[in-house]
């Protein structure tokens, strides 16, 4: 029996050289150097990643296309017509986020949406999807028992609402647009945008007034 | 050229934080820059991706974050490899020297490889 392992020595290895990267951050930034040493990637094009999606976007922009959509009737045609053009005449460039389609939810239809493969996101429009929407847990319940889930998040359904499930892929991506709280009529376009949380555009939340 | 500075603090967002390492942060973003650059195409990330959830899920490794970071890194790694961006030994081989980089580089000095 061997009285170190090999997990064991890189324990000991790292408290004495408590500055040293854990193992998956050495390996990112292996890969990473390689790549860019190579040409095969631009390091700009990460640093403006990291900055857009860790710090710029969060679900701001997906707030403004729905609060556009509720004070814009012609826009909200155009944007359930064909998300990905409605989204883009805010000059939003997506890389990654694919198609775009925004399902919209009425007192009949509620929509929620997963990504059972991976977690496809549209990080464009939303920022960092949330560590639950990229649970085992979340993508494989909320198919099954959506209402279930749904009341888990507290939103509690009428027996009655249809509750349709979209599953995104890299190419395809959606946006839910959320009902416009009752009680909002006197506010404008960038008072409601600010009352559009994240989770309301996945579906696993139902907006009210915060007046 | 190597650059290696610290990805600042990221800011936490609706009480969660869009990464509890840096590193995690790096993966997605590598993997977007070399889907931007055509390396490989975002169905290629996803499936990949994707392939080592459900191997990590198959393996009852615990269904949280960090373990999808895990899995986003050897998707990541193995497109890489499979498209013939890098291989095993130069990744191993790069991953010493930054081991080594850190050990000699005194407290508060920013780390670099050293020149060939």
């Amino acid at each position: 029996m061997t009285s170190y392992d090999a997990k064991k020595i890189i324990d000991i290895h790292q408290h004495l050289h408590s500055d040293l990267p854990s193992d998956p951050a050495l390996r990112v930034k292996a890969l990473e150097s390689l790549l860019v040493e190579q040409g095969l990637v631009d390091p700009k094009a990460i640093d403006a990643w990291i900055d857009l999606y860790a710090e710029e976007i969060g679900p701001k922009r997906g707030a403004r296309v729905v609060a556009r959509a509720w004070t814009d009737p012609a826009y909200k045609e155009r944007l359930l017509a064909d998300g990905t053009a409605a989204i883009t005449e805010f000059g939003y460039q997506g890389h990654a986020t694919g198609h775009v389609l925004a399902v919209e939810n009425s007192d009949r239809v509620h929509n929620v949406v997963v990504c059972t493969l991976c977690s496809c996101y549209p990080f464009a429009l939303l920022g960092m999807s949330p560590g639950w929407y990229k649970s085992a847990e979340y993508r494989a319940r909320i198919v099954r028992e959506p209402r279930a889930v749904l009341r888990e998040f507290g939103v509690d359904l009428p027996e009655n609402t249809e509750i349709r499930v979209w599953d995104s892929t890299s190419e395809l991506r959606y946006l839910v647009l959320p009902q416009r709280p009752a009680g909002t009529e006197g506010l404008d376009e960038a008072a409601l945008a600010a009352l559009v949380t994240r989770n309301s555009m996945i579906g696993t939340d139902i907006l009210k007034a915060r007046m | 050229m190597n650059r290696v500075e610290a990805v600042a603090p990221l800011k936490a967002r609706d009480g969660e934080p869009a990464f509890a390492e840096p590193w995690q942060a790096q993966v997605m973003a590598v993997a977007a820059a070399l889907v931007a650059a055509g390396r490989f195409s975002a169905a290629d990330w996803s499936n990949a991706l994707g392939a080592e959830i459900a191997r990590a899920e198959a393996a009852g490794r615990p269904d949280n974050a960090e373990t999808y970071y895990q899995c986003a890194l050897e998707a990541l790694e193995h497109l890489a490899k499979a498209n013939d961006l890098t291989d095993s030994t130069a990744l191993g081989v790069r991953k010493a020297a930054w081991i080594e980089a850190y050990e000699h580089t005194p407290h508060g000095k920013p780390v670099e490889l050293p020149p060939d």
